[in-house]
C-alpha cells in the first residue's frame, strides 16, 4: 500500500474477509456478508481497500479467497493459521501495525463457531468504537463517518462515528459484485507467518451437524375441561375491541390517530 | 382485632335452610349472593336447579357448566385468572440472574419472555438456595406485566444519555450493575440489535467468552456452572453443546416463558450514579425510508385496502400522508386496483405488521390468516357485523372515503401544528 499521499490523505479501509460455506451445498465460497462488506468499500471514494483474511491456507480456502479477488483486488493478506486457531492476536496484530482507518466485517462467520463475536473482541483489544448492522457509509469527513444503520423492518438510522471505527455489515448492504474470474486468477495472496494462538476450549465441545429445533407445543394451562375445550378450539379472534358506530368521520379518525400515537408508528 | 375467622353458627344454619325466611339475605351478607350449591347439615352437598344458570340475551336460560358460575347472577364470567396466580417474593436471594429484555415497543416481546422463562429455570432449580431475576430495562416502557413474565427485581434506567442507539452507554451501565451485584448468570436476547449487540460488547469488556445462539439448556452436574447449553454455530449449521458460560445470549423459544406464578418486580436502584462515557458514536435518528420501498411481509405499518374503497386516488394519499405500507385484499387486486405482490392473505403475503389498517375489506378467512400475527388492527367499515371487526382492537364503522379523508386532515394538521411551534 502506498503511504499516505501529498494530496487529500486517502481512506484506509480494511475488509476482513472469511471463508463462507454455501448454506445448502456446503461448498466453500466467499462469506456473503463479507463480500458486501468489500462490495460497501469499494463504493467509498477515494478509498484505499486492502483486504485481509487470518487462517489456513489451502487448496479449497484459496479457491474462497480468489472469489474476492475476482472483485477487482490485485493483492490480499493472508495470516497463515493453523486450522482451529484463535484469530484475534494475529488479526489485532496486524491491524495494530497498518493502522487503517476503517475496518469493516461481517456479522458473524459461516464456518466454525460463528458467533460473531470477533468484531467487539478486536473493538475492546484496540479501543475503537464499533457500529454493528450497517446498510450503508454515507460520507466521511474531517475523522468522521456518517453511516446509516439497518434497523429491523427495513428502517434505518443514521449515525455519526469517530475514526478508526469498526464496522459489522448487514444483509442490507449492497449486494456484492460477480467474481471475475480473469482478476481471481491474476491477484495473488501475499502469505505471512502471524502469531498462533491456540483455541483450546472449542477442542472440548461437542460439535454436530444442526438438528431440526424441536417444535413449540401449544400447551394451554386451565382448570376445567371447559376452558381447554375453548382453548383448543378457538378462531384467531381478537379478544373483542372497541367497535365504534354511529360516530362521525371526524371522532372515527380521532380515535384511530389516538391508537396510532399510542404504537408510536406516526412519524 | 384478631384475624381468625369467627363462626356464626345461626348464620350457618340459616344460610344451609333456604326455606328459612331470612336465608337471601344472610347468604348475600356471606358474600355468597343467591348459591345454588350449600353444604348440608350432614355435609352433603345441597343444589338448587332452578337457581342453576343465567338468562341470555334472547331471554333463554343458559347453564354454564365450568363451575365457575354460582347461582342467577347476570352470566358475568369468573375473575381473571392471574389474580390466582401465587405471589412468589425472594426476600433474599442466593444469587442474582440478570436479563436485559430488548423491550421492542417498549413490551416485552415473545423473545424476551422466553429469556425470562429461561431465567426462572436457572434461578429456582434449587429451592434451597433461590435465586432473583433481575431484569435490566432501558428506556420508557408500557409493560405492566413484568411481574407475571418472571421477573423480581427491576432496575429501570430512563436517563437521557442511554436513549437512542447508545450501546457504550448502556454498556456501562451493565458494568455498574455488574459491579454493584455481581449476577451469576447474564442472560441477553440473541436479535439482531439490542441483546445480541449489547450481550457481546459486555462479554468483549467482562472477558468472559460468551455463548451464543443457544436454543436449549439442560442442567448438568458435571459442568463449572452446573449447566449445559446447546448452541447454534456456523451461521446455524452446527449445533454446539458445551457448559453454559455466564453470559448467554439465547433464541426465541430456549424456553417457555413463566405462566403459572407472580412475582414481585421490585424497583431496584443503583447504589452509584452511571459512569459518564464519552460517547464516540452519535445517534443522529431515524431516517425517513420510503414505506413504498419496505418489503410487505416485514412493514411495520400497513394501510390495506379491499373492496370496500371507493376512492383509489384518496386511499394512495392516505397511505403515504400516514407514511404507511400499502396492502390489499384479493378482490382489490383482482380487480387491478392494486399490484399483485401486496396481496395480504393465504395466497399473498403473511405480513408481521405492528399495526394494520383494514379499510373495507369484510375479513375472510384467507384474509385474517395472514394478519395473524399483527398486534393492533384496525377495521373501517360499513358493516358492524363482518369478521374483520371481531378480529380488530378498533373498529370504526362508517364510509371509507370520508375516514380516510379525516383522518388525513388531523394527521397534516397535526403535523402543520408541530411545525409552527418548532
Ligand atoms: C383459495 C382462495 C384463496 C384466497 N386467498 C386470499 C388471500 O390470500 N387474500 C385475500 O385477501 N383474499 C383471499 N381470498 C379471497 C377471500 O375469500 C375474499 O374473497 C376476499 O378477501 C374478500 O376481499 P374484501 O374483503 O376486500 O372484499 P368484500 O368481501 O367484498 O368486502 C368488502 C367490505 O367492504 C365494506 N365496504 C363496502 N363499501 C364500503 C365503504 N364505502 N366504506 C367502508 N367499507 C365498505 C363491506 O361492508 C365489506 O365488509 C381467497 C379465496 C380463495 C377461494
Amino acid at each position: 500500500m502506498q503511504p499516505e499521499s501529498a494530496m487529500t490523505p486517502a481512506l484506509e479501509v480494511t475488509v476482513l474477509v472469511s471463508i463462507g460455506r454455501h448454506p445448502l451445498t456446503g461448498r466453500v465460497r466467499r462469506a456473503d456478508q463479507d463480500a458486501r462488506g468489500v462490495e460497501l468499500a469499494r463504493s467509498l471514494a477515494d478509498a484505499e481497500v486492502r483486504l485481509l483474511h487470518a487462517g489456513e491456507c489451502n487448496e479449497s480456502s484459496e479457491a474462497a479467497l480468489r472469489g474476492y479477488l475476482g472483485m477487482g483486488f490485485s493483492e490480499l493478506a493472508l495470516i497463515e493459521q493453523p486450522e482451529g486457531a484463535d484469530v484475534l492476536p494475529a488479526l489485532s496484530e496486524a491491524l495494530d501495525a497498518t493502522s487503517p482507518h476503517l475496518v469493516i466485517t461481517g456479522e458473524r462467520a459461516e464456518r466454525g463457531e460463528g458467533s460473531g463475536l470477533l468484531p467487539y473482541l478486536l473493538a475492546e483489544r484496540l479501543g475503537w468504537p464499533l457500529v454493528s448492522g450497517l446498510a450503508a457509509v454515507e460520507s466521511v469527513e474531517d475523522g468522521m463517518a456518517t453511516l446509516l444503520q439497518a434497523l429491523p423492518r427495513g428502517q434505518r438510522r443514521r449515525l455519526k462515528i469517530r475514526l478508526p471505527a469498526i464496522v459489522t455489515v448487514d444483509d442490507a448492504a449492497p449486494t456484492p459484485r460477480q467474481s471475475a474470474y480473469g482478476p481471481a486468477r491474476r491477484g495473488t495472496l501475499e502469505t505471512s507467518a502471524g502469531e498462533v494462538c491456540n483455541d483450546d476450549e472449542w477442542a472440548t465441545w461437542q460439535v454436530q451437524p444442526a438438528r431440526p429445533r424441536p417444535k413449540r407445543l401449544k400447551i394451554v394451562k386451565a382448570a376445567s375441561a371447559r376452558d381447554r375445550f375453548k382453548a383448543a378450539a378457538a378462531k384467531a379472534e381478537g379478544t373483542g375491541g372497541q367497535v365504534l358506530t354511529d360516530v362521525t368521520p371526524t371522532q372515527g379518525a380521532e380515535a384511530i390517530l389516538t391508537l396510532l400515537r399510542d404504537e408510536e408508528v406516526l412519524r | 382485632m384478631s384475624q381468625l375467622p369467627r363462626r356464626d353458627p345461626r348464620q350457618e344454619w340459616i344460610a344451609r335452610n333456604r326455606l328459612h325466611p331470612r336465608h337471601e339475605e344472610v347468604l348475600a351478607a356471606l358474600g355468597q349472593g343467591a348459591t345454588s350449591e350449600w353444604p348440608g347439615p350432614n355435609g352433603l352437598v345441597r343444589k338448587n336447579p332452578h337457581r342453576v344458570g343465567f338468562i341470555g340475551p334472547n331471554g333463554i336460560k343458559r347453564i354454564d357448566r365450568s363451575g365457575t358460575q354460582q347461582g342467577a347472577g347476570g352470566g358475568k364470567a369468573s375473575a381473571p385468572v392471574a389474580e390466582h396466580k401465587p405471589l412468589t417474593e425472594i426476600a433474599e436471594p442466593a444469587f442474582l440472574v440478570a436479563v436485559v429484555p430488548d423491550m421492542a415497543g417498549g413490551r416485552l416481546s415473545g423473545h424476551d419472555k422466553d429469556l425470562l422463562g429461561l431465567a426462572r429455570r436457572l434461578a429456582d432449580a434449587d429451592p434451597a438456595a433461590q435465586g432473583a431475576v433481575l431484569a435490566v430495562v432501558f428506556g420508557s416502557h408500557k409493560e405492566t406485566n413484568l411481574g407475571e413474565a418472571g421477573v423480581d427485581r427491576l432496575l429501570h434506567l430512563d436517563s437521557p444519555e442511554i436513549a437512542g442507539y447508545a450501546p457504550e452507554a448502556r454498556l456501562g451501565a451493565l458494568i455498574t450493575v455488574e459491579q454493584a451485584w455481581t449476577p451469576r448468570h447474564w442472560l441477553l436476547p440473541d436479535s439482531k440489535l439490542g441483546g445480541g449487540e449489547l450481550g457481546r460488547r459486555l462479554a468483549a469488556r467482562l472477558g468472559e467468552r460468551p455463548a451464543t445462539g443457544i436454543w436449549q439448556v439442560e442442567a448438568d452436574a458435571e459442568s463449572a456452572t452446573g449447566w449445559q447449553c446447546t448452541a447454534r454455530g456456523a451461521a446455524g449449521s452446527l449445533d454446539i453443546r458445551r457448559p453454559l458460560p455466564r453470559i448467554a445470549l439465547a433464541l426465541a423459544e430456549c424456553a417457555e416463558p413463566v405462566s403459572e406464578t407472580r412475582h414481585a418486580a421490585a424497583e431496584l436502584v443503583l447504589p452509584q450514579p452511571l459512569p459518564s462515557t464519552l460517547s464516540r458514536i452519535q445517534d443522529l435518528g431515524q431516517v425517513s425510508v420510503d414505506p413504498a420501498s419496505v418489503a410487505l411481509s416485514e412493514a411495520e405499518f400497513i394501510l390495506a385496502a379491499g373492496n370496500g374503497v371507493r376512492d383509489w386516488d384518496a386511499y394512495h394519499r392516505a397511505a403515504s400522508v400516514l407514511g404507511a405500507t400499502e396492502g390489499a385484499s384479493r378482490v382489490a387486486v383482482d380487480e387491478g386496483y392494486m399490484p399483485r405482490d401486496r396481496q395480504v392473505g393465504a395466497t399473498g403475503t403473511w405480513v408481521t405488521a405492528r399495526v394494520y389498517i383494514a379499510v373495507g375489506i369484510s375479513g375472510a378467512i384467507q384474509h385474517l390468516q395472514g394478519i395473524q400475527p399483527c398486534e393492533k388492527v384496525i377495521a373501517i367499515n360499513m358493516d358492524p357485523s363482518c369478521d374483520m371487526i371481531k378480529r380488530a382492537d378498533l373498529a370504526v364503522i362508517g364510509d371509507s372515503t370520508q375516514i380516510l379523508e379525516a383522518l388525513v386532515t388531523l394527521v397534516s394538521q397535526a403535523r402543520e401544528e408541530k411545525r409552527d411551534a418548532a
